[in-house]
This record gives C-alpha cells, sequence and structure tokens, in this order.
C-alpha cells in the first residue's frame, strides 16, 4: 500500500471528499449517459477526432465555461474566506491552494481556451478559408490543452494542489518549502497546455498569412483577424519562455539541480525573469483577441466603419514590441535599483499611449453611427467605461516608486481584476452572444443576456473598486485572514457580495443557454446582427466546407460591401472542396500525454518511458501515414446549399 | 444609461466616505520616502482621473447623441476615414501626460533609492532585517542587539535596512513609512527609511512566502533618540545573548513571539552579501567580519 500513498491528499478536508465523491458520480454518470444513449459512436467519429475548426472552437467554449465555474468557485471560496474578519471557514492551506489554482486555472484555462474558442471559429471563416492550415495539429493543440486542464483539476484529489500561488516563485516553490507534488502538477500540466499554445500560435500564423481569400491584402483583413494574428506571433515568441522556464523548474524538483534553488549558486530571481517574461506578453495574448472582438462589435452595432483602421492595426504592433519590454515592473522591489526601474518604469507608461488610441477609435467609431444596444454591444459599452479605469491605474502601478506601495498588495489585484475581467471576460462573453447565432443557428435571450451584462459589470465594481481602498490600506495580497484591527472587514464584505454577484451573472449565462437551446426561434437569417466581415456571409449554422464558393474581397468590410454597394463576394460554379480526413490520433496522443505528465508528477519512470514512446510511435504513425484528404462532391455541395436554402 | 451613471456613483460615494473615516495607511506617511509615494500618488490619481472623466463624457455624449432610437430610420451612418488631426491629438495628449509622469517617476526612483534628505548630520541607523518562515530578526550591528518580531527606531536619524531572508523571497514592508522591497536569500537589498514622527506603525512581509504568511508581521514603533539610546543600554543589560543554538531554534518553521537579545546572528551566520553573496562560485568562503562587508554595496554584487 505504500505504493499508493503517494497519491493521498496532503491536506485533506471534508470539501476535498464532497469533491471526490462528485468527481467520481459525475464520471459514472458520463459514462452510463454515453452508454445508454448509444452516443459513444457519436461522440467519437463527431468530436473526438474531429480536425474541423469550427468544432474545435465549440470543444474549446465548452471547456472555457467548465472551467469559469472552477475558478469562479475558488474565488467565491476566497470571498467568503476573506469577508469578515478571523475567519474559519478555510485554514492557510487550503486558502493557499485555492488561490493558486484560482490564478493557473482562470488564466491559462479559462481565458486561453476563451480566445482560442473564437479565433478557431472565427478567423478562418473571416478570411474566407476552409480551415486552419494544419487542421490535424490544431486538434492536437485542443486535446493538449484539455488535456493539461484535466491534469491541473485532478491535482486537488489526487496527492494534492499546487500551493505557491500562480506565479510559483522559487525557492518557495522548490521541494524545500513546497513538500507535495501540487508544484509538480503546476510545471507538467502548464508545459503540457503550453506546447498546444505553442503549435496554436505556428498554425494560425500559417493560416491568415497563407490563406486569405483572393483579394484580401494585409490591410483589408477584420480586426479580429488582425488580432488573431499579432496574438499569435506573441505566442510564438513567448510561450518558448515558458516551455523552458517550465522545464527548469521540472528539473529542480524533481532532478536535483539547482537553477532556481540558492543552493549552490541557483537564482530564485531567474525564476520571476523568465515567468514574466512569458507572463507580461501572455497578458497581451489575452487582451489583443479582446480587442479584436470590441472593434468587431462596436462597428457592427454602430452601423459604421472601425474608426481609425490603420492606427488600430498599428496600436496592436506596437503594443505586442512593448508587451517584451515590460517584464521588470511586476517586481521593481526586487532590488535592481533606480536606473533599471526608470527604464522599465517609461516602457510601461508607454504602453499607455497605443492602449489609449484605441479606446478613443472605439469612442469616434460610435460618432455619427446608429447605434443599437443588444447584449454584446451592452457588453462592449460597459467595458469602455471599466476598462478605463483598470487602465489608468496600470499607468500608476507603472511609477516604480510608488509601486513600492502598490505591490503584493490588494491595490495590484484591484488593476489587473479590472483589466483582465471587462478587457477579456466581458469580450468572450459579447463574442459567446455574439457568434452564438453563428455556432449553433439561433440567437441567445437578449432579455436575459442583458440582465446578465449589467450584473456581471456592476459585480465587477463591487467586487474590485473596494480592493484599491484597502489596498492603498496596507492589506496584502494573498493573506488568508486579516484581524479586525485592521479595519480591512467592510471591504471584504463589499467584494464578497460582488463575488456573489458574478454567482448570479454566471448563472443567468447558462440560465440563458439552456432557455434559449429550448424556446429560441430557429428561424433566423444567417446574418442575424447586420454584421459586415466574411463570417456573416456563410449559412448559421455553418457548413463543414465553410463556403461553397470561396469569396472576392475587395475591402476591409466585404460583406457589407456586398450587402450595401453590390458587390459580388461568390462568383463561379460550384467546384469539389478538398477536406481534410478526421483522425483519432490527436486524441490518443493527448491521452498519452496526461498519462506522462501524470507519471512524470508523481516520478513513476517506468510509465513515463512507456508513454515517451508513446508519444514517439504516434508522432512517426503520423510521418508515415499516407492520408491526402476527401473531397466533397459537386453534388454535395449542391444538397447542402439547397437545404440551407441557397 | 442613466442607471449606470447613478449606480457606478453610489459604489464611489459608498467607498471613499466609509474609508474616508480614517486616512488609508499608504496616503498617511510618517516619514520623507513614504511622503514622496504619496504626493506620487495623489499626483497620478488627479491625472488619471481627468482622462477617465473624458472617456466617460466622450462616451456620454456618444451614446445619447447617436442612439438608434434617436434618429430617422432611413439615417445611413456614413464611411468614416480617419482624421489624421484627430489621431495626432489621440496620440500627444497621452505621450505629454507619460512623459510628465516618466519625468516624475525617474526622480522619485532616484529619491526613494537613496539616502532620505535632511538627516546628513548624522550617521544612517544600519538595521539588517532577515525573514525565515515566518519571522522577523532585526538586527542591531553597531548597538549590537537582535530583536524577533518587533522593531524600535530612533527618529531624527536615517534607517538603512540590509534585507535577506533565511528562505522563500519576502518583502519588507512598513507602509507609513515607505514602500517594499524583496529580502532574497542569495543577496542583500538595501532600503532606504526615515521616520519623522514617533509612533507605532504596522510592519509586515507582503510577498506571499507560504502557510504562516498572513501573520509574518512585526510591529515598529519610533521614538526620539535618547529614549531609543536608553532602550538600546535597557536591552544590553537585561536580555539575553543570543546564541547559536538559540537562534537556529528560532530559524525553525512556525510563529514565535517577540523577543530581545544581545549580541547578533550576523557573527556566526553571515548575511549573503560580498563574499558570502549566493553567487560567487568557486570562491572561498572566508570568515569575514559584518563591519567590512556591510561597506560594499551589497545589492550590486549579484551577478
Amino acid at each position: 500500500m505504500d505504493y499508493f500513498d503517494r497519491f493521498a491528499v496532503p491536506h485533506p478536508s471534508p470539501a476535498i471528499y464532497v469533491s471526490m465523491v462528485a468527481i467520481g458520480l459525475t464520471v459514472i454518470a458520463i459514462i452510463a449517459g454515453l452508454t445508454y444513449f448509444k452516443k459513444w459512436g457519436y461522440l467519437w467519429r463527431e468530436w473526438l477526432t474531429t480536425v474541423d475548426h469550427k468544432r474545435i472552437g465549440i470543444m474549446y467554449l465548452i471547456s472555457a465555461l467548465l472551467m469559469l465555474f472552477r475558478g469562479g468557485a475558488d474565488a467565491i471560496m476566497m470571498r467568503a474566506q476573506l469577508a469578515v474578519p478571523e475567519n474559519t471557514l478555510l485554514d492557510a492551506q487550503h486558502y493557499n491552494e485555492i488561490f493558486t489554482t484560482h490564478g493557473i486555472v482562470m488564466i491559462i484555462f479559462m481565458a486561453m481556451p476563451f480566445i482560442m474558442a473564437f479565433m478557431n471559429f472565427v478567423v478562418p471563416l473571416q478570411i474566407g478559408a476552409r480551415d486552419v492550415a494544419f487542421p490535424r495539429l490544431n486538434a492536437l493543440s485542443f486535446w493538449l490543452f484539455f488535456m493539461g486542464a484535466m491534469l491541473l483539476n485532478i491535482s486537488f484529489v489526487v496527492g494534492g494542489s499546487p500551493d505557491a500561488g500562480w506565479t510559483s516563485y522559487f525557492p518557495l516553490a522548490g521541494n524545500e518549502f513546497s513538500e507535495s507534488v501540487g508544484t509538480n502538477y503546476y510545471m507538467l500540466a502548464l508545459q503540457i497546455a503550453g506546447l498546444g499554445t505553442l503549435m496554436t500560435g505556428i498554425n494560425f500564423i500559417t493560416t491568415i498569412l497563407k490563406m486569405r481569400a483572393p483579394g484580401m491584402t494585409l490591410m483589408k483583413m477584420p480586426m479580429f483577424t488582425w488580432s488573431a494574428l499579432v496574438t499569435n506571433a506573441i505566442i510564438v515568441f513567448a510561450f518558448p519562455v515558458l516551455t523552458v522556464a517550465l522545464l527548469m523548474g521540472t528539473m529542480d524538483r524533481l532532478f536535483a539541480t539547482n537553477f532556481f534553488t540558492t543552493a549552490n549558486g541557483g537564482m530564485d530571481m531567474l525564476w520571476a525573469n523568465f515567468f514574466w517574461v512569458w507572463g507580461h506578453p501572455e497578458v497581451y495574448i489575452l487582451i489583443l483577441p479582446a480587442f479584436g472582438i470590441y472593434s468587431e462589435i462596436i462597428s457592427t452595432f454602430s452601423r459604421r466603419n472601425l474608426y481609425g483602421y490603420k492606427s488600430m492595426v498599428g496600436s496592436m504592433v506596437i503594443i505586442s514590441l512593448l508587451s517584451f519590454l515590460v517584464w521588470t515592473h511586476h517586481f521593481f522591489t526586487m532590488g535592481q535599483g533606480a536606473l533599471t526601474n526608470s527604464i522599465f518604469s517609461i516602457t510601461t507608461m508607454a504602453i499607455a499611449v497605443p492602449t489609449g488610441v484605441k479606446i478613443f477609435n472605439w469612442l469616434f467609431t460610435l460618432w455619427k453611427g446608429k447605434i443599437v444596444i443588444t447584449t454584446p454591444m451592452l457588453y462592449s459599452l460597459l467595458f469602455i467605461p471599466i476598462f478605463t479605469i483598470g487602465g489608468v491605474t496600470g499607468v500608476m502601478l507603472g511609477m516604480s516608486a510608488a509601486d513600492y506601495q502598490y505591490h503584493n498588495t490588494m491595490f495590484l489585484v484591484a488593476h489587473f481584476h479590472m483589466v483582465i475581467i471587462p478587457g477579456v471576460v466581458f469580450a468572450m462573453l459579447a463574442a459567446l452572444h455574439y457568434y452564438w447565432p453563428k455556432m449553433f443557428g439561433f440567437k441567445l435571450n437578449e432579455k436575459i443576456g442583458k440582465v446578465g451584462a449589467w450584473v456581471i459589470s456592476m459585480s465587477t465594481l463591487l467586487a474590485f473598486m473596494p480592493m484599491f481602498f484597502s489596498g492603498l490600506d496596507g492589506q496584502a495580497r494573498r493573506m488568508y485572514t486579516y484581524s479586525e484591527s485592521t479595519g480591512f472587514g467592510f471591504l471584504n464584505m463589499l467584494s464578497f457580495i460582488g463575488a456573489i454577484g458574478f454567482a448570479i451573472g454566471f448563472c443567468l449565462i447558462v440560465y440563458n443557454i439552456y432557455y434559449s437551446t429550448r424556446y429560441a426561434s430557429r428561424d433566423i437569417s444567417s446574418d442575424p446582427w447586420d454584421a459586415r466581415s466574411l463570417e456573416w456571409a456563410t449559412h448559421s449554422p455553418v457548413p463543414e466546407y465553410n463556403f461553397a464558393i470561396t469569396p472576392q474581397v475587395n475591402s476591409a468590410e466585404a460583406f457589407w460591401d456586398a450587402k450595401k454597394h453590390g458587390h459580388e463576394l461568390f462568383t463561379g460554379e460550384y467546384e469539389k472542396i478538398h477536406m481534410p480526413n478526421n483522425s483519432g490520433v490527436p486524441f490518443i496522443m493527448g491521452c498519452i500525454f496526461f498519462a506522462w505528465g501524470f507519471s512524470f508528477i508523481f516520478g513513476m519512470w517506468i510509465p513515463v518511458i512507456i508513454s515517451t514512446i508513446g508519444i514517439f510511435a504516434c508522432m512517426a504513425l503520423r510521418s508515415f501515414e499516407k492520408d491526402h484528404g476527401r473531397y466533397i462532391s459537386v453534388n454535395e455541395i449542391k444538397k447542402t446549399e439547397t437545404s440551407r436554402g441557397a | 444609461m442613466i442607471k449606470k451613471w447613478s449606480i457606478l456613483s453610489i459604489v464611489f460615494t459608498i467607498v471613499t466616505v466609509l474609508t474616508g473615516c480614517e486616512p488609508l495607511l499608504v496616503l498617511d506617511p510618517k516619514g520623507p520616502q513614504a511622503e514622496r509615494q504619496a504626493s506620487d500618488i495623489m499626483l497620478s490619481i488627479g491625472i488619471m482621473s481627468i482622462i477617465v472623466l473624458a472617456v466617460f463624457v466622450i462616451l456620454f455624449i456618444m451614446l445619447v447623441k447617436y442612439r438608434a432610437s434617436k434618429q430617422s430610420e432611413d439615417y445611413e451612418p456614413p464611411h468614416i476615414k480617419a482624421n489624421i488631426w484627430v489621431e495626432i491629438i489621440c496620440v500627444g495628449i497621452p505621450v505629454l501626460i507619460v512623459a510628465y509622469l516618466s519625468f516624475v517617476s525617474v526622480q522619485s526612483n532616484n529619491i526613494v533609492e537613496s539616502a532620505p534628505k535632511g538627516y546628513e548630520d548624522k550617521e544612517p541607523l544600519i538595521v539588517y532585517a532577515s525573514t525565515s518562515n515566518w519571522k522577523w530578526h532585526f538586527s542591531y550591528p553597531e548597538e549590537n542587539i537582535e530583536t524577533v518580531n518587533y522593531l524600535y527606531i530612533p527618529t531624527d536619524r536615517a534607517l538603512e535596512f540590509k534585507l535577506y531572508s533565511f528562505g522563500p523571497i519576502t518583502s519588507f514592508w512598513i507602509p507609513q513609512l515607505g514602500g517594499q522591497k524583496y529580502a532574497m536569500s542569495d543577496m542583500v537589498n538595501t532600503l532606504h527609511l526615515a521616520a519623522d514622527v514617533p509612533g507605532e506603525y504596522m510592519g509586515r512581509n507582503a510577498n506571499f512566502s507560504g502557510e504562516g504568511f498572513a501573520e509574518n508581521t512585526f510591529n515598529v514603533k519610533a521614538m526620539p533618540e535618547e529614549e531609543f539610546d536608553d532602550w538600546v543600554k535597557e536591552v544590553k543589560k537585561a536580555a539575553e545573548p543570543l546564541t547559536e543554538e538559540k537562534f537556529d531554534e528560532l530559524l525553525k518553521p512556525g510563529h514565535v513571539g517577540q523577543s530581545t537579545y544581545t549580541g547578533t546572528h550576523l557573527e556566526f551566520m553571515p548575511p549573503p552579501e560580498g563574499e558570502n553573496g549566493g553567487h560567487h562560485h568557486g570562491s572561498s568562503k572566508s570568515e569575514k567580519s559584518v563591519d567590512d562587508s556591510h561597506e560594499e554595496h551589497s545589492n550590486q554584487n549579484h551577478h
């Protein structure tokens, strides 16, 4: 039995046992349900083996919503613990695990798949392509992300959660101070998911550069596609840093190297530097696609072209470059001296300039428009003021001397939530409502959607505005409790009420999906929002080949021109369409990666060796496999098109 | 939209009024460094409020004027090309603001990173502040005494803290005296502070360092110099000497109360500066006396 002791949770609590039972029951229910309804074949053929960018996008979306639930549950527990002074709901260890996984899950496993969902679903449609450049690689990207996410999520019931913060600074994250396998989970789960993201980066750069519809020059790309291109360029430069840092961290923990542990000349600051050389660009990996989404939505519902297209593109490119030049602002207090801090202080504040340009361009897009407030537009309009508050506090944090007072406090926590939530989460929820009809052929209910948007944005203010004050009053972040004499109680109670508001908002969104699935009209046009770019020129839901005829483009708003100015999008006859075949290899490879990561975490070397061989076997299999894809015949296309009412 | 503004302003008022009863620690400085930081913070809040206000006003105007419900059905919004002058203003004004804040920021960096002004007549008091899970050790090499979890300091004299850690990275922070700085196990950081006003202040580790992090705090008492000298004399008379065994015991993970010793741990366990720094591979570790090593600029020695 000693062998199995390693899988025990080091700090068990009733909540963890309940979760274990819940997870077990859910798994049994899923298996039983699939068997009872005879859906195994459907699941395998249509989803697990799919290489269709739209289905992969939908799988990313489902994962993101699941992880939003997980990360949100963590957040509620944290806020509940801090709601009153000297609360005993959670102990220190449990609290530390929860804020650690909250950070990891929200950034890596919620925000990332959310943007991946819309990049996958929308980008090929916006550029008039049939799929991404490497469809099978795309499936592998998804399965690596998914397996990484699952690996991290089992940590709290098998072996123990990571508990050194989502930044996992060494030496705290080293073996000396973090004895459980928790931080191994962190290293391996992020590594596997990160490899998937890197592949996505390569895939989408190729797709956008090589597969645009005829006539779509770079400066005629829709803004979301531009944001995806810039984002993926950042991914390709930033993620290798994470890969290497995680590899070194893994070696420190499992092979007794000393890269970051201070014995024998290792440098703890090296980890912090590596982490943020990846981590800061990561912030822009999240926010730029969100900016792209807002550009689409604000322009659509102002019924106007996007103001300042060129400066929008230019500002994104500048942001992407600056994003690599500011990482030191995450630790102005490390003692690098006035000169270094001054340089990074200036580069940090400089980012406010291109970001400000974008805000003003959105405002001027409203100018002389005909503003229709739908749910996606409501999210976008609420984003502007809340994000501005979050953004200007970023400039304040950029003043390095003052940052000595903000650093590690709730002020900082308030800042990054006030940019990431309106910046990324609002954008993704806006996109969820905006693209839902394109994905599934019906709209989400507008009324419930709008109530949700108001609840979530007011909760943002209620949960995070008080933290600016408690931070300035000396409340450090990551404290599991505080004494009554500090006077933080009231402010933290406000935050807790805000957190409840978020939970209500999340329930409203889930309810809206349920309600609309049951009751929403299926009889809508393929262009329900009167939109402007190519993804709206095809049917809803989109047929697997996207466009029966490749569209011809001659402006940044091809579909709008087709609707208003008589531009002909689709010319010519139907021709047979070349499509990639489904493949089970990416899913199987993902499963092997899961086994590999799991055995690595527990230092079980024989399974590690076997699964490593398995991974290489999958790659070899792919290399020698002759698969030239298949053709969809003209007849089949005609049949599909008539059934969709073309 | 009116709903939004009213809710927004309610939130703002509630928060400001209820916290406004007592000044926030960071904005209630008791020393020159904290004062500079507080004035930077107020300055940036002021400038940033103007930007926030500008964005809110423009958004408000756009939403009031250009709602579809306010326009005729057949109104077709025009295709508008960006105006170069508008773009120049949108870039130019933020550039000017950032340039001004950069100027202030660079100036402040040099101020907080050097010895506080106005105390040149006296030598700064040097205190080695080190952390172990989850305690603070304060060594006064000149006075040859050491305290645990509390810090007595004189007013009217500059303070020079030498920060390092016996474990994870921690951050030394006394909000009312000045901003924080990291304490790490392989180098010594220098933090310049000074207290103008006698009083008791909150001090803590601000950087997450594991299970006992929340309680990793210390009390600071600032007092006139004569009083401080009396305290030192008193300690020397009454306190027990800090032995190596005693210190090893203190280093064990956990929480302890406040205690006071004569002698410092610096003698038998030198801080990671100079030759004892973390990154001098292969150099023989000689037993240098503390007085020699703290003259080097330790925070520039770690490469």
